[in-house]
C-alpha cells in the first residue's frame, strides 16, 4: 500500500505532484491511501513515491480544472476519486465527456465547491472594529459549506482593496492589510466581534423590502439554505416576517380604499391631458410635430417609439419625401439618420445639393416593422396607412410651399401623387402635382443599399445623384 | 413635520420601493477597487445576491427611493399623491453613507435608487444624479447602480445618469397605453418610449468600435423596464407582445413582469386580491424562450390568447405541435434538441459533447438531464422510442404536475 501524505486539506500543488508521480510509476489507485498531515494514521512513516524514471504524460485541461475545484470539498474520498479517474484517462480519454459514475461524482463535488465559492462571496457579513489609526478595519466570521476560503479570498480583497479586514472561518483565515493578503490557521466564532451599529439597519431594510403578499418560503430556502442562517444577522427575522405576512396581506387586501383629497383631484385634472388633434389645419411645423407626436389616425404609432416629422429649411423650394422612418430614425426622432440617411447625404453631396436648404420627410411618420428575433425589421406601409398620414404631409406641403417634391420610392411617390407610380418608369420628368408644385420621382436611397451586385449598385447610384441634380435644378 | 431618524425613513423609503421587481446586479464591464480610494467590484457577469426574502427574491441591491413624495397620481402606485402613506425624504449624504456602510459590510451589490416625481422631472432627476455622481467622485464608489430614469426630465440630465450608473431602466408600466392613460394620467407613452430610444442609442455610441475618441462608458449594462400584470385586462399574449416589441425596439436586457399585488391604501380602481405569481411565473418562463431559446412570440401565445397556467409554456408547445417529436438526441441539430420540453442550454450543449464520443442511451440521458419521465415522450435514444406515447391522448395529464400545497414554514 503505497500512503500519500498532504500538507493539507487544500494542498492541491502536493495532490497533484503526487498523483502524477504515482500514475508515472504505474501505482493503481487501489493500492493508494490518501492522508493529510496531522491526521494520525496508521501509515504515519510511509514516504512518498519515488520520483525518479517518471515518464511525463498529459491529461485534458478540463480535468486539471475540474481536480483543483473538487479537492476543497469536505468528502473525504475525494483525493481519491481524484486519482482513480487520472487513473483511468489513460485507457478511457472520454471518461469527463460520457456521462461515468466517477466522473458525476467529482462533478458534483466541483459544482458544490463552486457553489460554496458563490455562497461564501455573498452571505460574509462584515463588522466594523475599533483600529490604532483612524483606518476603518472590518471582521467577518464565516462557516464556508467547503473548504473555499483561500479562493474566494481574493474576490474581497480586490472588492475592498482600501479597507483592512480579516475573514474568519473554522478552516482557514484570510487578512487584508492594504498590502498583503495573509492566511493563519483556522480561528474560533469567539474571535470575531459579536455586533455592529449599523446591522439593525440592515434587518429594518430586510423586513421592509419584503412583500407579504408574495409569501415563497421554499424558494428562499433553496438560495438561502439554513445551514448559512446563523451568521446572517437578518435571518433570525425570518420566522416572524413569515408568520405575521398572512395577516398583513388579509389586512391590506381587506381594508376599504380610501378617498384623495379634493385638493388632489382638483391637480389631477389640471395634469391630465387631451390629444390635441382636431381636424384643423395647421399653420406651424411646431404645430406638425406635436400633432404627428401624438396621433392615432392608424395604428402604426403603437409599436413606434415617436413619430417622425420633417426637418430642414423651413421655406425650402426642395421637399424630400422618403418612404417612413427606420430602426435608427424611431429612436433619433429625426429622418434620414440611419444607414440610408448616410446614402442620401453621401449622395446629395456628390450631386451638389445642400440638405440644409432643403426639406427632408416622410410619407409615413412612424416606423412600421415586424419583430425579427431581437431585431425590427422594416415593412412597407399600407395604403391605408399611407392614406391616413398623408394628412400631415399635406400640412407640411401646405407650410413649406416647395416647388419641387422628390419621392424617393413607390410609397412616397403614391403619397406625393396620390396614384401609383412605377419609379423606374417615371425618372426624370417633372410632373404636375394638384399644389402647384412639380413632383419628381426616384429611388428610395435604401434600394441603393440593397442592390444585388456592385454593377447594379453603381448604376443605380449614378442614376439617383442625375435624379437629384435634376430636381435641385428644376427647383432653382 | 417631525423629523424621522434614519431608520424610519429606511422602513418606509425601502418599502415604497419593494414593487419594482429588477434587483440585478449584472454588470456590464468588470473593475474592481484596486488603484482607487474607495471600495467596490462588478464582475462583468451575473451580480450576486447578498439575502433573499421570505418572498423568495434576491436581495441584491439597497433598493430605495429617494422620497415617496410624487406629484403623478398612478392607481397602482403606493406612493401616488392621493395616497395617505407616510411621506419621507432622504438627503443625498443620508443615501451615500448607507450604501456605503451597507456595501462594506458585504450586504449589497450597490444601489438601485428610485424616486417620486417632486417638483418638476428635471429636479428629481438632478437630486438623484447627484447620490450617483457624489458616490462616484467623492466616494470613489465602483460597486453597482442602477437608476430610474424619469422619462420626462431633460436628454442632459439622462445622459449624466447614465455615465454614472451600470444599468438604467424606465418603466413601461402596464402592457396597454390606453391603461396607462387611463391608471396614469400624468405618465406619457410617447415620452416614456422616447427616453428609452435615446438610452439605446447611447448605450450604442459608447460601444462603437474603431472611434478614436472613445465615449465614456454610457450605462454598461445597458436597460430594463417593468411591466405590472393583472392590472388591466390585457392577454398573456398582449403582454408578451409588448415585450417582444420592446426588446426589438430598445434592446433590453431584462422585462420585468411584476404580478399586482395588493398596496396598502389602494385605489378603488384596482383589483384587491391576491397576485397572480404563477401567470407571472409562466410570463417568465415564455420571456426565456423568446430570449434564449429561439422561439418567436407567435409560437407561444397568440395575440388574444393567455398562457396555460398548469404546465409550462415550452411544454405547451410541444403538446401542441407533437408533429415535430421525438427528436432524435443523436442526430437532431441543436436548435430542435433546445426545444424539447425538460432539456435547457446546459444539457443540450453537454449532449452534444458526448454524442461527438458515444452514441448517447438513455442512461446518460438520466445522468446529464436528471428529469427523464418528463423527456421520454419528446426524445428518441439509441435505445429508446417513444413510439404511440408521443401521440397518446393523455399525455398532457400525466405531465402536468399535482397542484401543490404552499409549503407551511
Amino acid at each position: 500500500m503505497q500512503v500519500v501524505r498532504l500538507a493539507s486539506e487544500t494542498d492541491f500543488a502536493g495532490w497533484r505532484e503526487a498523483a502524477r508521480s504515482l500514475r508515472a510509476h504505474r501505482i493503481p489507485p487501489d493500492e493508494t491511501l490518501w492522508t493529510v498531515e496531522g491526521d494520525d494514521g496508521l501509515f504515519a512513516e510511509t514516504p512518498r513515491a519515488p520520483t525518479a524514471e517518471a515518464r511525463p504524460f498529459r491529461v485534458p485541461r478540463e480535468f486539471v480544472e475540474l481536480a483543483s475545484a473538487a479537492i476543497l470539498h469536505r468528502c473525504d474520498d475525494r483525493f481519491a476519486l481524484l486519482y482513480r479517474i487520472l487513473w483511468r484517462l489513460e485507457r478511457e480519454p472520454y471518461v469527463l465527456r460520457v456521462a461515468d459514475a466517477d466522473g458525476d461524482k467529482a462533478r458534483d463535488y466541483a459544482r458544490g465547491v463552486s457553489k460554496a465559492v458563490h455562497k461564501m462571496k455573498a452571505f460574509v457579513r462584515f463588522r466594523e472594529v475599533a483600529a490604532e489609526d483612524d483606518a476603518e478595519a472590518y471582521v467577518a466570521w464565516f462557516e464556508p459549506a467547503h473548504r473555499v476560503t483561500e479562493i474566494v479570498a481574493p474576490f474581497f480583497m480586490g472588492r475592498f482593496a482600501n479597507m483592512r479586514f480579516s475573514l474568519l472561518t473554522p478552516d482557514a483565515c484570510a487578512h487584508w492589510d492594504l498590502k498583503d493578503l495573509v492566511f493563519t490557521a483556522g480561528a474560533d466564532p469567539a474571535d470575531a466581534p459579536k455586533e455592529d451599529a449599523l446591522e439593525d439597519y440592515w434587518r429594518t431594510y430586510y423586513a421592509s423590502i419584503f412583500n407579504p403578499a408574495r409569501l415563497k418560503v421554499g424558494a428562499m430556502q433553496k438560495e438561502m439554505p439554513k445551514r448559512y442562517w446563523r451568521n446572517l444577522p437578518e435571518a433570525r427575522l425570518i420566522p416572524d416576517l413569515i408568520a405575521r405576512a398572512e395577516r398583513r396581506t388579509t389586512a391590506m387586501v381587506a381594508r376599504a380604499p380610501s378617498t384623495p383629497s379634493r385638493r388632489v383631484m382638483r391637480a389631477a385634472l389640471r395634469n391630465s391631458r387631451d390629444a390635441p388633434y382636431d381636424g384643423q389645419a395647421l399653420t406651424s411645423l411646431e404645430a406638425v410635430m406635436a400633432g404627428v407626436h401624438v396621433c392615432r389616425r392608424c395604428d402604426l404609432w403603437r409599436d413606434a417609439t415617436q413619430g417622425v416629422t420633417g426637418e430642414g429649411a423651413p421655406h425650402a423650394r426642395l421637399m424630400f419625401v422618403g418612404e417612413q422612418p427606420g430602426d435608427q430614425e424611431d429612436l433619433a426622432g429625426r429622418p434620414f439618420v440611419g444607414p440610408a440617411g448616410q446614402m442620401f447625404d453621401k449622395a446629395l453631396a456628390e450631386a451638389g445639393v445642400p440638405r440644409e436648404r432643403t426639406y427632408v420627410t416622410n410619407a409615413v411618420k412612424h416606423f412600421k416593422h415586424e419583430p425579427r428575433g431581437k431585431r425590427r425589421i422594416h415593412k412597407t406601409p399600407s395604403t391605408r396607412e399611407v392614406t391616413a398620414c398623408r394628412w400631415w404631409l399635406d400640412n407640411e406641403r401646405r407650410i413649406v410651399r416647395p416647388k419641387v417634391i422628390v419621392a424617393l420610392g413607390a410609397t412616397a411617390a403614391l403619397s406625393v401623387t396620390s396614384k401609383p407610380v412605377t419609379v423606374a418608369k417615371s425618372r426624370q420628368q417633372a410632373l404636375q402635382l394638384s399644389d402647384h408644385a412639380q413632383g419628381v420621382v426616384t429611388y428610395h436611397p435604401s434600394f441603393l443599399l440593397r442592390a444585388p451586385d456592385p454593377e447594379t449598385k453603381a448604376r443605380a447610384y449614378a442614376e439617383f445623384v442625375q435624379d437629384l441634380k435634376f430636381a435641385w435644378k428644376l427647383s432653382g | 413635520m417631525p423629523t424621522l431618524d434614519l431608520k424610519r425613513k429606511l422602513a418606509i423609503l425601502s418599502d415604497a420601493a419593494k414593487y419594482d421587481a429588477s434587483c440585478a446586479s449584472s454588470a456590464g464591464v468588470k473593475r474592481d477597487s484596486r488603484g482607487g480610494k474607495g471600495v467596490g467590484s462588478t464582475d462583468g457577469g451575473m451580480g450576486i445576491c447578498h439575502a433573499y426574502a421570505p418572498d423568495g427574491r434576491c436581495i441584491s441591491l439597497l433598493k430605495i427611493l429617494l422620497t415617496n413624495f410624487c406629484v403623478y397620481d398612478c392607481a397602482y402606485c403606493v406612493n401616488r399623491v392621493s395616497s395617505n402613506v407616510t411621506r419621507a425624504r432622504f438627503s443625498v449624504k443620508e443615501v451615500c453613507d448607507l450604501t456605503l456602510g451597507f456595501y462594506k459590510r458585504n450586504y449589497i451589490e450597490g444601489l438601485f435608487l428610485s424616486s417620486g416625481i417632486i417638483r418638476s422631472a428635471d429636479y428629481t432627476m438632478e437630486e438623484m444624479v447627484r447620490v450617483a455622481r457624489e458616490l462616484r467622485e467623492v466616494h470613489d464608489f465602483r460597486g453597482y447602480i442602477h437608476l430610474k430614469l424619469i422619462p420626462e426630465a431633460s436628454p442632459a440630465l439622462v445622459n449624466q445618469a447614465a455615465l454614472y450608473a451600470d444599468r438604467v431602466s424606465i418603466n413601461i408600466e402596464l402592457p396597454r397605453d390606453e391603461s396607462l392613460t387611463r391608471l396614469a394620467p400624468d405618465k406619457d407613452i410617447g415620452g416614456i418610449k422616447k427616453a428609452m430610444g435615446a438610452v439605446r442609442l447611447g448605450v450604442e455610441a459608447g460601444q462603437e468600435k474603431g472611434r478614436k475618441a472613445r465615449p465614456a462608458k454610457f450605462a454598461p449594462a445597458g436597460q430594463s423596464t417593468q411591466m405590472i400584470v393583472g392590472t388591466d385586462a390585457a392577454s398573456d399574449g398582449e403582454i408578451l407582445k409588448r415585450s417582444e416589441s420592446l426588446y426589438g425596439a430598445y434592446h433590453l436586457k431584462r422585462v420585468y413582469y411584476s404580478a399586482f399585488s395588493p398596496i396598502p391604501d389602494s385605489a378603488a380602481r384596482l383589483p384587491l386580491a391576491r397576485p397572480p405569481l404563477v401567470r407571472e411565473h409562466r410570463l417568465y418562463q415564455a420571456d426565456w424562450l423568446m430570449r434564449f431559446y429561439g422561439f418567436a412570440r407567435v409560437e407561444i401565445v397568440g395575440e388574444a390568447e393567455d398562457l396555460d397556467l398548469d404546465i409550462d409554456p415550452k411544454l405547451a408547445w410541444a403538446l401542441r405541435n407533437r408533429g415535430d417529436f421525438p427528436v432524435d438526441l443523436n442526430t437532431a441539430e441543436r436548435e430542435p434538441m433546445l426545444r424539447v420540453p425538460g432539456l435547457g442550454v446546459r444539457s443540450v450543449d453537454r449532449m452534444l459533447g458526448v454524442r461527438r464520443i458515444k452514441a448517447l442511451r438513455l442512461e446518460d440521458v438520466r445522468r446529464i438531464s436528471r428529469r427523464i419521465d418528463k423527456l421520454k415522450p419528446f426524445i428518441v435514444t439509441a435505445d429508446w422510442t417513444p413510439g404511440p406515447l408521443t401521440d397518446s391522448a393523455d399525455l398532457r395529464a400525466r405531465l402536468t404536475p399535482a397542484a401543490s400545497q404552499m409549503s407551511l414554514f
